[in-house]
């Protein structure tokens, strides 16, 4: 183990590398022991920290591609710019950071890990999201998001904080269709709700966790805490854990 | 629910002469068709909740128990018979969807049987395979172009790199079936199975169940819509990952694990909580499109170093060619194809009979047109869905595929009286139960003999077609149509099959 | 030591492979071709297989000789040896491919055409001085007194290829076209050979007829190979006779393979056309890919035509092993199954190869400068009752005949 790299911060410039050549310098920077890479000069390479097991702090300048953080289990990544679609894909631990809009699909069928978006996102944002046991995944989105907002959700949070929001509706139809686990805490109205889900209000245990994410929100974006906090929160919860017992016959 | 109008569809009768009144009938049965009435010390039967799965005749020591369909038929008319009045029937009742399990059950879908096999006679010699070399080992992989072999001092080179390829000792896999639809012990005995064959198991989209672990070289993952179980470890673990998009027996459509099925063995391998339903979404929702399915592709390859294949398995639908032409281009390493008449856990009735296309006509579309833009190379093809026979195994491969799927075979090897009632969670045998009580009916250490048996006698059988037609390795049979003739099949099913009629 | 067999382990091959063919990288179709190739078969396909079989099948006798040196040799000892033969064969085909019997015309295109009447020969003629540059043409010199059979008329023509800016690549491939497209034009013309100083004899006879018919004791050549046919589709037609040739590969065959049909399917797949109906086209057409296009050597080929077993494979050493079992995974399609042995040459270069297990015959045998393959032993004793050495090669191991370097063609 080289202790002197392992401390020092890896440079990557990702102009003209293509997808799997920057992809391949990142593991082996991993692999020579760097805890900490900034990439430079981003613009649509995909995949990255794919997979990655190590804890590893990433920093990204510029647009990454689609699928960052897919599989990703563990590490920090931090977008200095917008990201596009499936941002955090499947992901299993860790926390990606945007500073920046997203594109559609985020955090799907993550089943742990934190994405905090400090604008919008697009469409289907934490479709299939998941819970088990210790895992838990949340998504914060500062500002507002596209139609089926946490579809299929079997588990999990997002918490969409309506920044900047006009006309205090979220311009968003069919949010948590299909749902049966997790919760979408909200500030502001939405267009139309799926028929899986009731609103229902904040109990303790959701106030402590939206306090916790505005502060972390804050952390990274900066944000007037209280203000958001005094706004009015409210909860869609999926009236079953079996939406769909009486759909068959037999 | 309303109160059923139907009659009972089968007869049970005990022969209370032999009856010893054991009362293993009474264990046997996950349906509740038999109980034991103490103060008379007999057993009642109650005939309309027997599926006919024959589990209490064959355990029954005495072998007094007889079970016939039974005489009672409605007036018989060529549009109405029982089966479309039951039908119409239990959805009156119910409102519900109707459905069922295991593969299409309707004549008419079969090409196989309309396939006959030739062999040499004079012009070439047959060969013994028994005592003559003859050869079933098969790579499933992307292959280049063309290899560049550079001579150094008389060592030869070979400057192309190589794919990922998988290597079976026999052109018969075991296709999905999740933790979930099947149990451990099913799944254990076929990846034991797997093992000792030199084959794979493809264990679905359920989680990786932790017995399996010490098979990991001989097993498939699974990547599906809904993500069970899918992380880096376990992308890690198989030898190759499947992405599936589709089912044959019911393609376009999703599929979901009711939440009493979801026991705590399967929340664990599934990474959900207990009691909840697991929902497969109809379709991927990171892939919309061709080039998203490349997107996924190239991160499973990614997030594995691009160290194994990456199979995709769709449906077979009306345009699985120009499908599969654009999969072969999307970066996947083989595609898996599963034809209309494919098993299933649990399907709509509607689904599972009506859509999708026969896995003889899909290959042979499918090969053709890989062929014909010049790409057949770029990727392997394995055919399931329909196979139930060495043969039938044998003339896909003659139709163009590298190696084929096989699942209600296994399960038949295991005791499957295919009753088609594996949605109800009750299998008699212990396959497609996760109740625990009886799913113990299955011991991996015999049942994987069963399974091998069964894999190393359609090997043989495949050598000995083989050597019939005078060709020692499997290779040459793959795309060699010309080894196929058709019986009563129409000029164009022939056209399409690429095969001629017997006799010429 | 210049017959050289291998013991099946490739890497102990010593000598430096000698690129005589051309470095080109993958060669496209022209469009041209393309088309061709998606055009219905006319003729050809009509007389090689008349009752439409799925395939021609046939059975023959086959033979070689080369001289290391180049030295030209009459024909007269191979055409005795093949009629030697004649157990093997029916009397309805026999051809001879010869190397080394235009000195004069050295460096032409020599075409060998033959026509089903007088309208084709105009029509035959006419596309040739239109696509090429002929420097001088006349009937094939032919003897059929006696003969009461139809003989075709045969025309040859020594030709250049004039096209600015072609290269030899370009210049195998136009000549490759213009020949498909001779032969699948329904004219009554076939082109059965058209490379530079050689030629092929051939029809529909026993050996010493065809010989007879073509005076083919009157040419001197330093490589003969000879064929005699035994089709089970006795409405024979002359240009179904072997030696095929594609460019200045000949090849001669004997047996079936069972591959066949994934072979064709293979084949066509990389643009190549099917014309024949025949195994021995599936050699002609998979050598020219494998040797003109993918540049392999005739060792990595005849390891590609007949690989050893998969067993035998897990056995050789690492680096070997690795070459066998992507060779075999890579050209899958190109395992000729079931039995045959085959010769084929070109210039300076002669290879006999029998399946893989061996169930067809090849006799290799040397007398000084003089290198002989034989489907009997019988046929090389006949003609050379002194043979220095008579080898048994072993089934997928090549016997590779080459001219001493420094004589060149």
């Amino acid at each position: 183990m080289n202790t002197k790299s392992s401390i020092s911060k890896f440079v990557v410039d990702a102009k003209n590398l293509a997808t799997r050549e920057l992809n391949e310098k990142i593991r082996e920077a991993i692999r020579d022991g760097h805890k900490q890479i900034d990439i430079q000069n981003v613009s649509g390479q995909r995949y990255i920290a794919a997979g990655i097991q190590e804890l590893i702090d990433i920093e990204i300048f510029g647009v990454p591609g689609n699928d960052l953080g897919v599989f990703m289990d563990g590490s920090k990544v931090v977008v200095h710019g917008n990201a596009q679609d499936a941002t955090g894909n499947t992901m299993n631990s860790g926390e990606i950071i945007i500073h920046g809009d997203v594109g559609d699909i985020t955090g799907m069928s993550a089943r742990g890990g934190k994405i905090f978006i400090q604008k919008n996102a697009g469409y289907r944002t934490g479709v299939h999201l998941k819970e088990y046991q210790g895992l838990r995944p949340i998504i914060v989105i500062g500002g507002t998001a596209q139609d089926f907002l946490g579809e299929y959700m079997a588990g999990g949070v997002i918490i969409m904080l309506g920044l900047n929001l006009k006309g205090g509706i979220h311009n968003a139809d069919y949010v948590g269709t299909g749902m049966h686990g997790g919760s979408i805490i909200l500030s502001g109205d939405v267009r139309g709700i799926g028929r899986e889900v009731e609103v229902q209000q904040l109990d303790q245990e959701d106030n402590r966790l939206v306090e916790h994410s505005v502060q972390e929100y804050s952390k990274h974006f900066g944000c007037k805490v209280d203000e958001i906090l005094g706004s009015k929160f409210k909860k869609l919860k999926p009236v079953s854990t079996r939406p769909y017992g009486n759909l068959y016959s037999y | 629910m309303l109160r059923s109008r139907r009659l009972p569809e089968y007869n049970v009768r005990i022969d209370t002469d032999t009856c010893t009144v054991c009362k293993a009938c009474v264990i046997q049965c996950t349906f509740d068709v038999f109980s034991y009435m103490k103060i008379e010390n007999k057993i009642s039967i109650d005939e309309s909740k027997c599926v006919d799965c024959h589990r209490c005749m064959i355990y029954c020591p005495d072998k007094s128990i007889s079970i016939t369909p039974t005489p009672i038929q409605y007036r018989p008319n060529a549009s109405w018979n029982k089966e479309s009045i039951h039908n119409i029937m239990k959805q009156a009742e119910s409102g519900g969807i109707l459905l069922t399990s295991m593969g299409c059950d309707k004549p008419n879908y079969n090409y196989f049987d309309r396939l006959l096999i030739n062999a040499s006679q004079v012009t070439n010699p047959s060969i013994d395979p028994i005592r003559e070399p003859m050869e079933v080992k098969t790579y499933l992989g992307r292959k280049p172009d063309k290899l560049t072999i550079s001579d150094n001092n008389g060592d030869s080179i070979i400057e192309t790199s190589e794919s990922p390829q998988l290597l079976l000792e026999t052109p018969i896999m075991f296709s999905a079936m999740s933790l979930g639809s099947v149990n451990i012990n099913v799944q254990e005995s076929l990846a034991m199975a797997a093992a000792s064959s030199g084959t794979y198991q493809n264990i679905g989209e359920g989680g990786l169940h932790p017995r399996l672990k010490k098979y990991a070289k001989n097993l498939i993952v699974q990547v599906a819509s809904g993500r069970y179980g899918v992380h880096k470890k376990y992308l890690d673990t198989g030898a190759a990952v499947e992405i599936k998009i589709g089912q044959g027996a019911k393609p376009g459509i999703g599929g979901h694990l009711p939440g009493e099925k979801i026991t705590k063995e399967i929340s664990e391998a599934r990474r959900i909580p207990a009691g909840t339903d697991a929902i497969s979404p109809a379709p991927q929702h990171d892939i919309y499109s061709i080039e998203d399915l490349s997107q996924l592709i190239h991160a499973i390859k990614e997030a594995t170093e691009y160290s194994k294949p990456v199979i995709v398995k769709i449906a077979a639908v009306h345009n699985s060619a120009a499908i599969a032409s654009g999969i072969a281009r999307s970066g996947a390493d083989i595609i898996a194809i599963d034809g209309m008449r494919a098993s299933t856990g649990a399907a709509p009735l509607v689904m599972r009979d009506n859509v999708g296309i026969p896995i003889e006509m899909a290959i042979a579309s499918v090969d053709t047109r890989l062929n014909q833009e010049g790409i057949r190379d770029k990727i392997s093809i394995i055919a399931g869905g329909g196979i139930r026979s060495s043969s039938d195994a044998f003339k896909i491969i003659a139709l163009g595929a590298d190696a084929c799927y096989i699942s209600t075979v296994a399960l038949i090897a295991m005791g499957c009286t295919v009753c088609q009632k594996c949605h109800t969670g009750k299998c008699p045998w212990g396959l497609t139960t996760m109740n625990p009580s009886i799913s113990i009916r299955i011991n991996p250490k015999m049942e994987s003999k069963r399974v091998a048996n069964l894999v190393r006698a359609w090997t043989l059988e495949i050598k000995d077609m083989l050597g019939g037609m005078g060709i020692n390795s499997i290779e040459s049979l793959r795309g060699n149509r010309h080894q196929l003739r058709g019986v009563g099949l129409s000029e164009q099913e022939m056209e399409i099959l690429g095969v001629r009629p017997a006799g010429i | 030591m210049m017959i050289i067999t291998h013991n099946g382990h490739i890497i102990a091959i010593r000598y430096i492979y000698v690129f005589q063919f051309f470095n080109s990288s993958e060669i496209k179709l022209s469009e041209s071709a393309r088309q061709l190739v998606n055009k219905p078969l006319k003729s050809v396909q009509r007389q090689n297989n008349p009752y439409k079989d799925e395939k021609v099948i046939d059975s023959c006798s086959i033979f070689g000789m080369m001289d290391q040196n180049k030295k030209l040799f009459a024909g007269n000892d191979i055409i005795e040896a093949s009629a030697s033969m004649n157990q093997r064969a029916n009397g309805l085909g026999s051809g001879y491919a010869v190397y080394g019997l235009y000195p004069k015309y050295w460096n032409n295109y020599a075409f060998h055409i033959m026509y089903d009447d007088k309208e084709a020969l105009d029509w035959g003629s006419k596309f040739i001085e239109s696509n090429f540059d002929i420097i001088f043409d006349e009937e094939i010199p032919m003897d059929i007194h006696g003969i009461h059979k139809h003989v075709p008329i045969m025309r040859r023509y020594f030709t250049n290829i004039d096209l600015d800016n072609l290269d030899e690549i370009k210049e195998d491939e136009y000549l490759v076209n213009k020949c498909l497209e001779m032969n699948t034009s329904g004219k009554g013309a076939y082109v059965f050979s058209s490379g530079k100083n050689m030629g092929v004899f051939k029809g529909v006879g026993w050996p010493q007829e065809i010989a007879k018919i073509f005076r083919l004791d009157e040419y001197k050549g330093y490589l003969w190979l000879s064929h005699s046919r035994f089709p089970t589709n006795s409405r024979a037609w002359w240009g179904g006779a072997h030696p095929f040739a594609h460019l200045e590969s000949t090849v001669v065959h004997n047996g079936e393979i069972s591959s066949y049909g994934t072979n064709r399917r293979f084949l066509e797949m990389k643009g190549y056309r099917c014309t024949f109906q025949t195994d021995t086209e599936i050699f002609a057409l998979a050598l020219d890919y494998l040797q003109r296009k993918h540049q392999l050597p005739v060792e990595i080929i005849a390891k590609i035509f007949a690989p050893p077993l998969w067993k035998d494979i897990e056995k050789m050493s690492e680096s070997e092993r690795n070459l066998l079992r992507r060779l075999r995974i890579t050209y899958d399609k190109l395992l000729m199954n079931g039995p045959f042995s085959i010769i084929f040459a070109n210039h300076g270069l002669m290879v006999g190869l029998a399946d893989r297990l061996k169930l067809r015959p090849i006799i290799a045998a040397r007398r000084k400068d003089m290198l002989l393959l034989s489907s009997e032993e019988a046929a090389i004793i006949k003609i050379l009752p002194d043979i220095d050495d008579v080898h048994h090669p072993k089934g997928g191991e090549p016997v590779i005949a080459r001219c001493h370097e420094g004589f060149a063609s």
